[in-house]
């Protein structure tokens, strides 16, 4: 995680960010450190920090930041220029740390894990708006994996992760118009449960959301999703996160999954 | 008609990215062909297509090219184009020339393929880069300066399409043989002509003097009054008899109703040749009332297009008989566009000379005696070629039942 230590609306990418519509410095940091203590106190997550750089307030959506993947670690490469800057720093973290760096061909726009979830056997990548496809073939290489691409439809979903959320083995949430048909059919095909997610809710960023074993982790005022997934046995811990989704981030934006010793850290 | 050809390669099966890029170029107003495509034996294996676009615009291509592309789909590489060099002097092509097929050819330029019009084999590829278009040139026609292409990079010659249900074209450019059902492929000629017809397609007709000789000519008469002959290909003899024919009821001085020789018939064909030059041509001697039958009447009333190829042995010849080869072989050329079945008819040299102008697409049907002509032609590489080994006059009368 990186702290929101400058964090702030100094640009706008995707449609959630107005820089008339500021978010609360002291706020944000209080919600993010209510996500921390989740993670780390309640669950007992390893968490390791990256430090936070002036100038690059969307560090603190460290998803985006690249791929780990066993000893490995595929950057990201940024579609705007605002966030480039963010590289570097994350790759040195991965760097010192003993994880072999993979770099992408500079016109294969990829955001990481904004973009690239595990379900069960399958990778599963959005590309469109952020991400091109061209990065999914390159990132299979390297992962000598399948994955596959959806098509995401909708600017308000700008990322997987926004409008996708893995549960478990054969559980996700998703929201169904942020993806265009053929990408419907195929997560129809490959995913055994699709939760779906009405749009009041997504727009309350449900499906970004932290899955670790029968806990979920989301932002608060998502009573229909909690129920559903109460009902399927699992327990939701709401967090306030209402200074980010100003961003477009909420909760899974705000963690990269980091393996260690070869496992995978979270759910 | 635009073109291009796009590689997608990746999991684009299971993520179903490869029905997407198809539909998108259809969706757009396109057609495609998967040239080629290769299928990851496991999951983690890529699979990758080289898809054809055809586009009815330039226009519509880039859109499609655009917006393909954002799935993944990218143009060939530009290495891929083809290498180009100045003809150097009139009639002489640069060293190491493409020489063609006669199937149908693209070739990369400029990252574009263009179509290379018309199909024709043992030519040239000529390039134009101010028009962007690519063309056949015979050896004869090229000029100083002209940009020609060298060697096989960015050629892509498209093979032919196997449709289904097979026609009788494919199935019997088997080996020649006199001993084939001819009743059932003489039935099938008949509706392939009717079908060329009903798509406004021509039909050519190419044949010998022999024609007259086994007095076939009333049937060859028939199919042009009933419109199924468009463009008529033959020789100075063909013409000769037929006019002798209708002038004097021999041929080569022997009646064709008779099957008896005339006393000093062997003077006819030469007479026969000197009404026509007192004429001023064929067309001249039915206008005026001089030749009132046969298939050069039928012809001329009937508005057929024909093109009289002269040769050495010819005796006149008639004022209508083409005498420089490369100018009648320009003509054939010229009048070959948009034929869609040719009909070759108890001749060697003609339907060889016609068979190299021919795209392979043309269907073929070669008649004709002796089976070395009919082999011959069908080992030219013309595709969809037919062959019956067979009197002519049979096979007309029997032709003529069907149509």
């Amino acid at each position: 995680m990186c702290p929101p230590l400058y964090y702030g609306i100094e640009y706008e990418i995707n449609p959630w960010m107005s820089r008339s519509r500021q978010s609360d410095r002291e706020l944000a940091q209080e919600q993010w450190r209510g996500l921390y203590r989740l993670l780390q106190d309640l669950l007992g997550i390893e968490v390791h920090l990256v430090e936070p750089r002036r100038g690059l307030p969307d560090m603190v959506f460290t998803a985006n930041a690249g791929l780990a993947w066993e000893n490995k670690f595929i950057a990201s490469n940024f579609r705007y220029e605002v966030r480039k800057g963010e590289s570097p720093f994350f790759e040195n973290w991965f760097q010192v740390r003993g994880y072999e760096i993979f770099h992408l061909p500079e016109a294969h726009f990829f955001e990481g894990e904004g973009d690239l979830l595990l379900c069960g056997d399958h990778f599963f990548a959005g590309y469109h708006i952020r991400s091109d496809i061209l990065s999914h073939q390159k990132v299979a290489e390297i992962l000598q994996r399948e994955i596959l691409s959806l098509e995401l439809a909708n600017e308000w979903f700008y990322h997987l992760d926004t409008c996708f959320c893995p549960l478990d083995e054969g559980r996700a949430l998703f929201y169904p118009p942020a993806f265009d048909a053929y990408a419907l059919k195929v997560l129809e095909n490959h995913v055994e449960a699709l939760i779906p997610v009405e749009e009041d809710e997504a727009k309350q960023f449900a499906c970004n959301a932290i899955a670790i074993g029968k806990n979920v982790i989301m932002n608060s005022g998502c009573p229909r999703v909690r129920g559903k997934l109460e009902s399927l046995g699992f327990s939701v811990l709401e967090t306030p996160l209402t200074e980010f989704i100003k961003a477009g981030g909420s909760a899974k934006c705000l963690v990269l999954e980091v393996p260690h010793g070869g496992e995978s850290g979270l759910g | 008609m635009a073109r291009s050809v796009v590689q997608l390669s990746g999991h684009i099966v299971d993520s179903l990215i490869l029905p997407k890029v198809l539909d998108l170029i259809v969706n757009l107003g396109a057609e495609f062909e998967i040239l080629d495509i290769q299928i990851g034996q496991r999951r983690a294996d890529r699979s990758a297509a080289r898809i054809l676009i055809e586009a009815p615009s330039a226009e519509i291509l880039e859109t499609i090219l655009a917006k393909i592309k954002e799935h993944g789909a990218l143009p060939l590489d530009e290495e891929e184009s083809v290498q180009v060099e100045p003809a150097p002097q009139d009639g002489v092509f640069p060293e190491g020339f493409y020489a063609t097929t006669n199937l149908n050819t693209l070739v990369r330029f400029h990252n574009q393929w263009l179509e290379v019009q018309p199909p024709e084999m043992d030519c040239g590829i000529r390039v134009d880069p101010a028009a962007m278009r690519a063309e056949t040139v015979p050896i004869h026609k090229v000029k100083k300066g002209d940009l020609i292409v060298i060697g096989h990079r960015g050629v892509k010659i498209l093979p032919i399409e196997r449709r289904v249900p097979r026609e009788v074209f494919e199935f019997m450019s088997s080996p020649v043989s006199s001993e084939k059902p001819k009743g059932l492929l003489i039935q099938e000629i008949a509706e392939s002509m009717k079908k060329v017809r009903q798509e406004s397609g021509k039909i050519l007709v190419v044949a010998g003097p022999s024609l007259v000789h086994t007095g076939a000519s009333e049937y060859l008469v028939e199919m042009i009054e009933k419109g199924y002959v468009q463009i008529l290909f033959a020789g100075n003899g063909l013409a000769v008899h037929d006019i002798e024919a209708a002038l004097y009821g021999t041929s080569l001085g022997v009646y064709l109703d008779k099957k008896i020789r005339s006393t000093e018939g062997h003077e006819h064909h030469l007479w026969a040749i000197n009404q026509i030059r007192k004429a001023g041509g064929i067309r001249q001697a039915v206008e005026q009332g001089l030749l009132s039958r046969g298939i050069f009447y039928t012809c001329v009333q009937k508005g057929v297009e024909f093109v009289l190829a002269g040769s050495i042995r010819d005796d006149g010849p008639l004022p209508d008989v083409v005498t420089d080869t490369l100018e009648a072989q320009d003509l054939m050329r010229e009048k070959i566009r948009g034929v869609g079945l040719v009909l070759m008819m108890a001749t060697t040299l003609h339907a060889i000379a016609t068979g190299n102008l021919l795209p392979a697409t043309v269907k073929t049907v070669c008649v004709d005696i002796n089976p070395a002509v009919v082999t011959k032609l069908a080992d030219r590489g013309t595709f969809h070629a037919m062959g019956i080994v067979t009197d002519v006059e049979p096979f007309l009368r029997e032709l003529c039942q069907y149509l």
